[in-house]
């Protein structure tokens, strides 16, 4: 464009970018490991603050991978029977427990037709690698219902590759109903105690019926019952970020 | 024609192959006792042939009558008593050992030698503790756990 003046117009500094910086944003870390928040009661929470300290300490050495039931994931443990001194298994984890160091996560898998689950320890010195080998949740809590479902829902390749894993946000959650093996079950999956999604009932409707007179309404509503773990979660979260930066 | 599905787990393969009881059976128990109907794992001849009754735990060698991984049991099998090892059952074990979902045994001589010639179905690492007494039985094996 030409000026008023006849002298080339003056030099216009480009707009700045505006940068999103995701990396101070991923920081939050918003998963906590279910095994960090305190079980309700009246212990003194030194106990648990002692028993952070050491899992902190041990998670710093040792890098545990952020994991939920329905993940498949392949453990190696060092074992001085086995050949190589270590030992290697996939499986999926269907059920996270305990509280503290003694945290445990049981993984299932079908090997040979034959159905095998290992009890692991997540803070035991023996573990050597935790890989994470496919990321989905599944909707619910617990999986042991993959007892008395078909085995192909439990086979996984043993030499399964990591499925890679391009957003950092969110984990897809698989809604698959799983078909179960004819009656008896192990537990009676439809009563409503189990509240359980995942699986595709196929029996008569008066048994479903049936099964939800066990249904007990009034739990949900029970105030003794109740225990909000926001703030205990808030303290914690903020503890663990402090001590895992340093 | 009774049982057109596929049976759940092993243990119920046996009750079609008798046409009288068509009746509930007891959940397998956990540990191996006495009476326990357990699953030949080999490729023995006289663990993989049908018979109208399961193989039956008649006695386990142990000073509890419970028998886990790697403790000797004596069986019935199609009307003969055999000597067979442990090597994988339903109950939880210590942490970091497998369990199985049927119980599995390995049919056995007196001497120690395994009468079959190869086992397909994962056997745990744990039984590498006693190479001694167990040699042959994990030469044959293929998968361990």
């Amino acid at each position: 464009r030409v000026s008023s003046d006849g002298k080339p117009p003056k030099f216009q500094p480009p707009p700045k970018p505006v940068i999103i910086d995701r990396k101070t944003q991923k920081e939050e870390r918003r998963f906590l490991s279910p095994e960090f928040i305190p079980p309700r009661g009246r212990t003194d929470p030194l106990k648990y603050y002692i028993e952070r300290k050491d899992m902190i300490q041990r998670r710093k050495v040792f890098n545990i991978p952020e994991f939920y039931v329905g993940h498949v994931l392949a453990v190696t443990t060092a074992d001085p029977y086995a050949s190589d001194k270590s030992k290697r298994f996939v499986g999926i984890c269907i059920q996270r427990g305990g509280k503290g160091l003694g945290a445990t996560f049981v993984l299932r898998n079908v090997i040979e037709d034959q159905g095998v689950e290992i009890c692991y320890e997540l803070y035991s010195p023996r573990i050597q690698a935790i890989e994470v080998l496919k990321l989905e949740k599944r909707l619910d809590e617990n999986l042991m219902y993959l007892r008395d479902a078909l085995p192909e829902y439990s086979t996984f390749d043993v030499n399964m590759k990591p499925v890679p894993r391009m957003d950092h946000e969110e984990i897809p959650v698989n809604k698959l109903q799983v078909r179960m093996k004819p009656k008896p079950w192990s537990k009676r999956w439809e009563r409503p105690k189990y509240n359980i999604k995942g699986i595709k009932f196929e029996l008569p409707e008066h048994k479903m019926k049936a099964a939800q007179k066990w249904s007990q309404p009034w739990l949900e509503f029970d105030m003794l019952r109740e225990y909000d773990t926001s703030k205990i979660e808030e303290k914690i979260r903020k503890e663990l970020n402090e001590e895992l930066e340093k | 024609a009774g049982f057109a599905f596929a049976p759940q787990g092993l243990l119920r393969s046996f009750v079609s192959h008798s046409l009288l009881s068509f009746g509930s059976i007891t959940g397998a128990c956990r540990a191996i006792q006495k009476l326990t109907r357990v699953r030949v794992v080999d490729n023995s001849t006289l663990g993989n042939t049908p018979y109208h009754r399961p193989p039956k735990c008649i006695h386990v060698y142990n000073k509890t009558g419970v028998g886990k991984v790697g403790d000797k049991i004596l069986l019935a099998i199609k009307g003969e008593k055999k000597k067979a090892l442990i090597v994988g059952h339903k109950m939880p074990g210590p942490t970091m050992t497998p369990r199985f979902d049927s119980n599995n045994v390995v049919l056995i001589e007196d001497n120690g030698n395994p009468i079959g010639t190869r086992i397909k179905t994962p056997i745990p690492y744990t039984l590498r503790r006693r190479e001694g007494e167990f040699s042959k039985v994990l030469a044959i094996a293929r998968n361990f756990v």
